[in-house]
């Protein structure tokens, strides 16, 4: 009866100032929602432009292609007759010819001769010999006189090559960087074993990635554990020595790395005076004195360093936070310390331990400047080659399918990790 | 779409488009190869341009054509000035690169430079050679160049060469035995480019690659390598201004020239002129001398440079008893394509 009493004749709840309740309310929430949203916004908007955009480009770039179909159109759409057997027709040759006479004229010769050299080694210097060339055919036949300037246009492959061009999307980029291409029927097929090397480089960067990662937990985790358990005052002093490298930069601590890693260094003088010098020469696996600088070894070793307090710290704050009455209890109730540590803390530990390996891994992926300083060339991984492709090269195609092959890669590994490990159980502290 | 890619990349890689645009609108970007010769231009040319009034601002790169087409093609360019070698500026004459060089408006005498009529697009400025050296307090002398670079029993270590195969793949030819006069031919064939390779790989092992020029005397000093190429000189600078114990072999030397060109679309086109008139300057091309052996591309400066350089630039009769000529318009064809597969045979 109270309640019949406070509500109003029509049955609807209103405001002081007379608008219903409901609306009020949503209007009120709308504005929070829009404060919030006015206060993330200029995150998001970098996000979109500094992430999110160039992310969009780079896979874009790795299928767009637009180079052939744009500077031969009329060659590309005479060729769509062709069988793919037997040379092209005539007509397609008057078209060739025609085209190559405009591109010479707008300096577009050397662009076409750059992308068709991507797929016909050598071809990029007769492209632009015949460019210089073309203008001296007057009239037909033009399918002798253009053969005549180079034999290259009376192969098939040639024309063909130009035909898988005609669409201004391509798979060629991705696929060349799995090592495989298009054969001259479209079918796909593997490169010659000389040309191969874009598979051997991502598992490379994979199998240093991995290989740092693991490092870093071995070495890391016996000394997070030592921060978690020494009294606060120590810890923190200790604390010092693994931030203060952290804090380094990057260059600084890689450079560094050089000098140490140097033949003849300070590294070598070491393993020479401790006498590991002499044992690895007697075990065979040196011969004379240590040769560091631009190995392996170096680039792992320096990565290590960087790469330790990413992989230290969330094992670290995990570790804070697991109360010392647990071990407490699992050694009353009889287990032997060692037990009690692998049954009862590690477990506990395994969230810190994922989210800083998925760190130093992924980090790793990218790395560039570590293994270009002290690796040699065959210890350059996937973005020493982006950034080779856009700095020597000039081949954005290749770049951005490097980019989208390394990205995919992460993915897969970040999916069997989610699965595996479950990504909810990460913890960064 | 390329287009925004390209730019974004090139915001991204020259790293000075955006500076570009807060920078003053008179102010020049001259860029060069770092290191010693451009602590040489500097002296010789920045530095007296600057107290003249001009505004300069220096870049450094290690020859990368690519880095200028993306600049071109994206239509931001931040370099004004650039000093290219010759295959550069061919190459970048024949796809549009560079801007066709007006002499008159230079006020310059063209036939009065070495080289001047090899390429429209750029103007001679010095005479440099790419050689090997080694430490004389720690290495005996070599025979040759070939034995030095090649010979690894007789000479074990490691050898700096540079990160190109420029120079490199025609001496390996030659140490493979082709006549210094068939090299092109040889190496104009995918076989001549496979036995090239082929020569390299019995070094591969031992040799340390260097992408910048200071990086080659810097290795030798450092005792990491045996031998070391690089530009003669930077060999020069170490020995007389570092006072390093280094002799230049002279055998087979590769001499080629380097040029001043100017990127298509720069908007400041009278700038980059007046810079490249005030460079040409015979004398201004006779100082250079004095910090660095290389040879100034302007015949009127001979009478003006310091006899005691000229035994130590890379044209004394003394030093050129075997030369070996690159041909820049092979390379200026070709290169692209020789890179590419230098790189692949690299990475394996």
């Amino acid at each position: 009866m109270a309640m019949a009493q406070a509500l109003p004749s029509d049955g609807v709840m209103r405001a002081a100032d007379g608008t219903p309740l409901k609306v009020a309310l949503a209007r009120a929430e709308r504005r929070e929602r829009l404060k919030a949203l006015g206060l993330v916004l200029p995150l998001f908007a970098f996000i979109v432009l500094s992430f999110l955009v160039p992310i969009f480009v780079m896979l874009y770039n790795a299928v767009y292609d637009p180079d052939v179909a744009e500077n031969l159109p009329t060659t590309v759409v005479a060729l769509q007759q062709w069988d793919g057997k037997d040379l092209p027709s005539e007509e397609v040759f008057a078209a060739f010819a025609a085209d190559m006479k405009k591109a010479q004229e707008s300096k577009m010769v050397a662009l076409i001769g750059k992308r068709l050299n991507y797929e016909i080694s050598g071809i990029r210097s007769k492209v632009i010999a015949t460019g210089r060339k073309v203008g001296a055919i007057e009239a037909g036949p033009y399918k002798d006189a253009v053969i005549a300037i180079d034999k290259i246009w009376g192969e098939p492959e040639t024309w063909a090559t130009i035909k898988r061009s005609s669409s201004s999307y391509t798979p060629f980029y991705l696929l060349a960087m799995l090592d495989m291409r298009q054969g001259v029927d479209g079918s796909i097929e593997q490169v010659p074993a000389d040309r191969a090397v874009y598979i051997d480089i991502l598992k490379r960067t994979l199998g240093i990635s991995l290989l740092v990662t693991f490092c870093t937990l071995i070495l890391g985790y016996p000394v997070a554990y030592m921060l978690a358990t020494t009294p606060q005052k120590t810890a923190s002093i200790l604390m010092i020595f693994v931030l203060l490298p952290f804090w380094t930069s990057l260059l600084v601590r890689t450079t560094a790395w050089m000098i140490l890693m140097q033949d003849g260094g300070v590294f070598a003088q070491f393993m020479n005076v401790t006498g590991i010098t002499w044992v690895m020469n007697l075990l065979g696996v040196m011969d004379g004195p240590p040769e560091l600088f631009k190995t392996r070894f170096a680039t792992v070793v320096a990565m290590t360093h960087i790469q330790l307090p990413f992989t230290l710290l969330p094992i670290y704050s995990v570790m804070k936070t697991i109360s010392p009455t647990y071990m407490r209890a699992a050694k009353s109730l009889g287990g032997t310390p060692f037990y009690s540590f692998i049954r009862v803390y590690m477990p506990q530990t395994l969230p810190g331990v994922a989210a800083g390996c998925l760190l130093t891994f992924i980090l790793c992926l990218g790395y560039y400047i570590t293994p270009a300083l002290v690796g040699g060339p065959t210890d350059q991984m996937v973005s020493g080659y982006i950034a080779s492709a856009i700095n020597t090269e000039n081949n954005w195609g290749k770049a951005s399918a490097l980019g989208v092959i390394l990205l995919i890669a992460t993915l897969i590994l970040y999916y069997v990790y989610n699965k595996l490990v479950g990504i909810d159980r990460m913890k960064l502290g | 779409m390329k287009k925004i890619a390209t730019l974004l990349g090139a915001v991204l890689l020259a790293g000075t488009a955006f500076t570009a645009s807060v920078r003053a609108a008179d102010e020049l970007t001259i860029t060069s190869w770092g290191g010693a010769y451009q602590e040489s231009q500097r002296k010789a040319f920045f530095e007296p341009f600057i107290a003249a009034g001009n505004k300069i601002t220096e870049a450094e790169y290690n020859g990368e054509i690519a880095k200028i087409r993306a600049m071109v093609e994206a239509g931001a360019v931040s370099w004004d000035v650039v000093d290219v070698d010759t295959q550069t500026a061919l190459a970048g004459c024949a796809e549009g690169t560079f801007e066709t060089i007006d002499w008159a408006k230079l006020g310059l005498d063209r036939s009065k430079f070495i080289g001047g009529d090899v390429t429209d697009c750029a103007v001679p400025n010095i005479l440099y050679s790419t050689v090997a050296a080694y430490d004389t307090s720690k290495t005996a002398a070599p025979a040759s160049l070939f034995e030095a670079l090649f010979d690894t029993t007789k000479f074990p270590g490691k050898r700096a060469l540079q990160k190109s195969p420029f120079v490199n793949m025609e001496w390996a030819l030659m140490a493979d035995g082709v006549a210094p006069a068939d090299v092109y031919k040889v190496l104009g064939t995918d076989e001549g480019v496979e036995r090239a390779l082929k020569k390299l790989d019995t070094i591969k092992k031992d040799v340390v690659w260097w992408e910048s020029g200071a990086q080659g005397p810097q290795l030798l000093a450092d005792g990491q390598v045996v031998f070391a190429t690089s530009w003669n000189g930077r060999f020069y600078n170490a020995i007389k201004t570092d006072k390093k114990p280094f002799q230049i072999i002279w055998d087979y030397q590769a001499p080629d020239w380097d040029w001043w060109a100017i990127p298509k679309g720069t908007p400041k086109l009278d700038g980059a002129y007046r810079f490249i008139t005030y460079a040409s300057d015979p004398q201004r091309m006779a100082d250079q001398t004095k910090w660095i052996s290389y040879g100034p591309a302007n015949k009127d400066s001979a009478p003006l440079i310091d006899p005691a350089i000229l035994p130590d630039l890379p044209s004394a009769p003394d030093n050129l008893k075997t030369v070996f000529y690159p041909d820049p318009q092979f390379w200026g064809d070709k290169g692209d394509e020789l890179r590419e597969r230098f790189n692949a045979w690299l990475a394996q």
